[in-house]
């Protein structure tokens, strides 16, 4: 049967988000409403260190003092910060020490979302630490892992077992007051993953971190902190999902890479929140903080594909501190119905003979909005800096937009920075050029597409590219009008 | 007092001299409004974010001039572009130089703005267009459009070619003291009429001067307009250039901008697209030294479908000068089939300047294609060791390196007598020795 456009476009229209189901987990839930007893009382359900509830408030203090940030090229109903809750967390027995003492609807759950926490993860070989709604439940591989040294755990887990690198790290790369929900975060952050590889060792598999918001009328406030010392190396996946509801739902979430002297950190995201259905309602809210910074030698380099969100806004930056520190960005975001995201990164070259790489490819179809935003910033002592950006973007149909922001500083006259942008749509000759070969419609602009974002998807960890690839599919197929 | 408040209390002075009862009036006062609720604009407004006017706002400047002032035909002619073949339209201080304009009323109207406010012969006129295309709400034009008294004013009728070109001189003495000066001009050219504007600010003395003009421009059906902005003027001098282009079907529209000097320029180019199938082309050279600061901040929005616009723009730094480039492409979801292009490329010759670029597309129609390309970088070290090789000094062969950089923008310009003088300007600029006289 012959499949037609219109058909197709009704199909993806209706596409239900897959991962949009709720799980009935009895869980332990904070009242709604932010004020500094419900930062100390996170702390204490932490069982934090003084030092640490102390660092929470102070983020707190300023936090009343900021304004929410406008300048960003989306539009949304602020999120009304006293009618969340900010903690919610699947009830505990008690400590789990084995797969089989954790509750089997959250197995369930996880063999929904296709990660598989039991052992067959060991073919794969990548370790797991899942945070749902905001609770680290499960880390896998610890074993394995701690043989080596390396520490992947939780940061509540961290902050008790760990201070030190805790106390010396958090907040050196984003400070508690960077911006509104760096702020926001630093004082309620209730988990997330804490990861250190120790000098001259190169991790041996992928770590990655699931996040799940799961209650409804909650926020989820995560918090990643990798450290990778001196000469080490390490590649870091990270993937989201959340039920589908009517309400948005706030996620607002800090992560800070530091790659000391010679250190290589590979950071993969695949975000897929909820986008909200095809009229607009609902959809998870992603204003997310991200920031490496790179000593001498060292290697930051960011991936991301956003399929997710019905806003997002998110710049995960490098600061190349050190002499010839590398930083690299790679980036697909994909809008479709009433999605909005305006992401991009910022590079800013401080140490002589540093390198950056922006590769950003938006794909906007429906009715969405998609900017990219993007800062080169070459300071005066950073001779023979060196930048090249690239911004593609592709549009389908003619209700949606697609928006570039560069900014470009240079103060020093040894840079050399290339940007270049292009927006268009996708041709009708290269879709006759596939049907004329048998290849339907369908299929000739996935090909398409994939084809447009393949310098991106290269990048990607292996199993996160497949998992990207069928993705875009799914936002996209059949969308060209 | 605060510059602010000193337009404010000026505005009062300048209401009682005018006639209070003209509609202009009313735009006007309307005007001082938007500048009174807004003032100045600061670092902290995106549009501002690399130019700061605070330098500017300190100076005590006299507003209106006090005296008349004259100069000697024989002490600027190096600044006209011909003696004779070209109307002219010349202001000192911000007053009409009968003496050394050549005006026009035969087929053509090029005459002084003063004129087209007050006679009645071209009220209807004044009506359809005056601050018809400038920015309402942005707090500069309003200022100019209170106080907009004086300027050039051009009419070119239906299917007319102007046999000549136009160049329009803004002379600043000195004799004021420090002085702001706000011209207003207004061109319209209707109809498949064609016209070549050449546009010129120089101050004379040393004094502090700051120029915040207004230009608006409408470029009828099939209309054919190239308009030269010439700015080499004092490091004392600054200009804020705001150019409002409003454009019909089929128009097409040059604007090319020369900026070789000045404390602080800002140049707000602004084209709207009003028909289908129109051109807009703007080119920038910049070449600037010292502390100079040249910001160019362009805007072209596609309304439209099957349009096309063009932008190059080329800066050379050297010293601690600062260079912006903010370059805007709005495309309308109905504006498909559009294409716009935007390129802009710098050179840093020393290691204190800046450049500061922000290409930005906002394209809401699929079918476009719409692509910008922006550099930072030095001079090829190949091509330079090729010249010194060949026993080309180091000096000089980086001045031809830069020429040849700028050079290629300069094709378009379609006045032969123009393109020799910039051409000269620039090889004087860079210490380029052509060996033959352009």
């Amino acid at each position: 049967m012959a499949y037609t456009e219109e058909e197709l476009k009704k199909e993806l229209e209706t596409k239900e988000y897959e991962y949009g189901f709720y799980t009935d987990i009895e869980s332990d839930t904070f009242p709604v409403g932010l004020n500094e007893d419900i930062v100390r009382a996170i702390s204490k359900r932490k069982e934090e260190p003084q030092w640490m509830t102390d660092w929470r408030l102070e983020a707190f203090v300023a936090w009343k003092e900021m304004e929410e940030p406008e300048w960003a090229n989306v539009t949304y109903k602020k999120p009304d910060f006293q009618a969340i809750s900010y903690y919610s967390a699947p009830k505990k027995k008690d400590k789990y020490t084995s797969l089989e003492e954790v509750d089997p609807e959250l197995l369930e759950t996880f063999n929904k979302l296709g990660i598989s926490i039991d052992e067959q993860k060991k073919l794969a070989g990548v370790a797991v630490d899942i945070v749902m709604d905001s609770v680290s439940v499960a880390t896998t591989f610890r074993d394995t892992l701690a043989k080596k040294g390396i520490i992947f755990c939780s940061i509540s887990e961290a902050i008790k077992e760990h201070p030190e690198l805790v106390k010396k790290y958090i907040g050196s790369v984003i400070p508690q007051k960077d911006n509104f929900y760096a702020a926001l975060n630093s004082a309620v952050f209730s988990d997330g993953s804490f990861c250190y590889i120790p000098k001259g060792v190169r991790c041996p598999m992928e770590l990655s971190t699931y996040f799940r918001i799961n209650q409804a009328g909650t926020g989820q406030f995560e918090r990643t902190l990798v450290i990778a010392d001196e000469g080490s190396y390490v590649s870091y996946l990270e993937g989201c999902t959340a039920p589908s509801r009517d309400e948005n739902q706030l996620h607002a979430a800090c992560v800070e890479l530091i790659a000391l002297d010679n250190a290589e950190i590979k950071y993969s995201t695949v975000q897929n929140w909820f986008p909200g259905d095809k009229e607009g309602k609902g959809g998870v809210f992603n204003f997310v903080t991200k920031r490496g910074i790179c000593h001498t030698n060292a290697k930051i380099s960011w991936t991301q594909v956003e399929t997710g969100s019905a806003v997002t806004w998110k710049y995960p930056s490098c600061i190349l501190k050190g002499d010839n520190a590398i930083g690299e960005f790679y980036s697909i975001a994909v809008t479709n119905n009433f999605q909005q995201a305006d992401t991009g990164t910022k590079m800013v070259h401080i140490g002589k003979n540093t390198r950056s790489t922006i590769i950003s490819k938006g794909i906007s179809a429906g009715k969405s909005q998609n900017s990219y935003r993007g800062l080169v910033q070459v300071n005066p002592k950073a001779t023979n800096a060196r930048n090249f950006s690239q911004c593609d973007s592709l549009l389908m149909g003619n209700e949606c937009g697609a928006h570039t922001f560069p900014y470009i500083e240079a103060r020093n006259n040894s840079a050399q920075i290339e940007h270049e942008a292009t927006t268009s749509k996708i041709g009708e000759d290269q879709i006759f050029y596939c049907n004329q070969r048998g290849i339907d419609t369908e299929k000739a602009i996935a090909l398409i597409v994939n084809g447009f974002s393949k310098e991106v998807l290269n990048k990607l960890p292996m199993e996160f590219a497949v998992e990207a690839q069928k993705l875009l599919e799914i936002s996209l197929e059949g969308s060209v009008g | 007092m605060e510059l602010k408040e000193k337009m404010l209390s000026s505005f009062m002075v300048l209401e009682q001299e005018l006639d209070l009862s003209s509609p202009v009036h009313e735009i006007r006062s309307k005007s001082m409004k938007t500048f009174e609720a807004q003032g100045f604009p600061t670092k902290k407004q995106e549009a501002w974010k690399y130019t700061s006017l605070a330098k500017l706002l300190k100076n005590n400047y006299s507003i209106f001039p006090k005296k008349e002032s004259s100069i000697e035909l024989k002490d600027v002619k190096k600044y006209f572009l011909y003696e004779i073949d070209s109307y002219k339209v010349v202001f000192i201080d911000g007053v009409y130089s009968p003496f050394l304009s050549d005006t026009t009323h035969d087929g053509l109207d090029v005459c002084l703005l003063s004129a087209a406010l007050s006679k009645t012969k071209y009220k209807a006129r004044i009506e359809k267009y005056f601050n018809k295309v400038a920015k309402q709400d942005e707090s500069l034009t309003a200022l100019n459009t209170s106080f907009a008294k004086e300027g050039a004013y051009i009419f070119v009728p239906k299917s007319t070619v102007a046999e000549k070109p136009i160049e329009i001189i803004h002379f600043s003495t000195g004799e004021q003291g420090d002085f702001l000066l706000q011209p207003r001009s207004l061109v319209v050219v209707e109809e498949n009429a064609q016209v070549q504007i050449i546009e010129r600010h120089q101050s004379l003395a040393p004094h502090d001067v700051w120029t915040n003009t207004v230009t608006e421009i409408f470029a009828e059906k099939s209309a054919n307009i190239d308009y030269y902005k010439i700015q080499n003027d004092r490091t004392d001098a600054s200009l804020v250039d705001n150019t409002y282009i409003s454009q019909d079907q089929q128009s097409n529209v040059k604007v090319h901008t020369f900026s070789f000097g000045g404390k602080i320029t800002r140049n707000n180019l602004n084209f709207y697209h009003k028909g289908e199938h129109i051109e807009s082309t703007m080119k920038g050279i910049t070449i600037i030294e010292d502390q100079q600061h040249v910001d160019h901040y362009t805007l072209v929005h596609h309304a439209q479908p099957k349009c096309e616009s063009h932008q190059d723009y080329k800066g050379i730094f050297s010293d601690q000068a600062v260079g912006v480039f903010n370059g805007k492409i709005l495309v309308d979801k109905i504006a498909q089939k559009t294409n716009a292009f935007q390129q802009n490329n710098n050179i840093l010759l020393d290691d204190k300047a800046t450049i500061n670029t922000k290409p930005q597309l906002e394209i809401f129609a699929d079918d476009v294609k719409c692509s910008h390309g922006c550099t930072i970088g030095q001079l090829d070290e190949d091509a330079l060791f090729y010249l010194r090789s060949r026993g080309i000094p180091k000096k000089e062969a980086k001045g031809l390196l830069t020429y040849a950089f700028a050079n290629n923008v300069l094709e378009s310009v379609a006045i032969p007598s123009l393109k020799t003088r910039i051409n000269k300007l620039i090889a004087m600029k860079l210490g380029v020795n052509l060996g033959h006289d352009l």
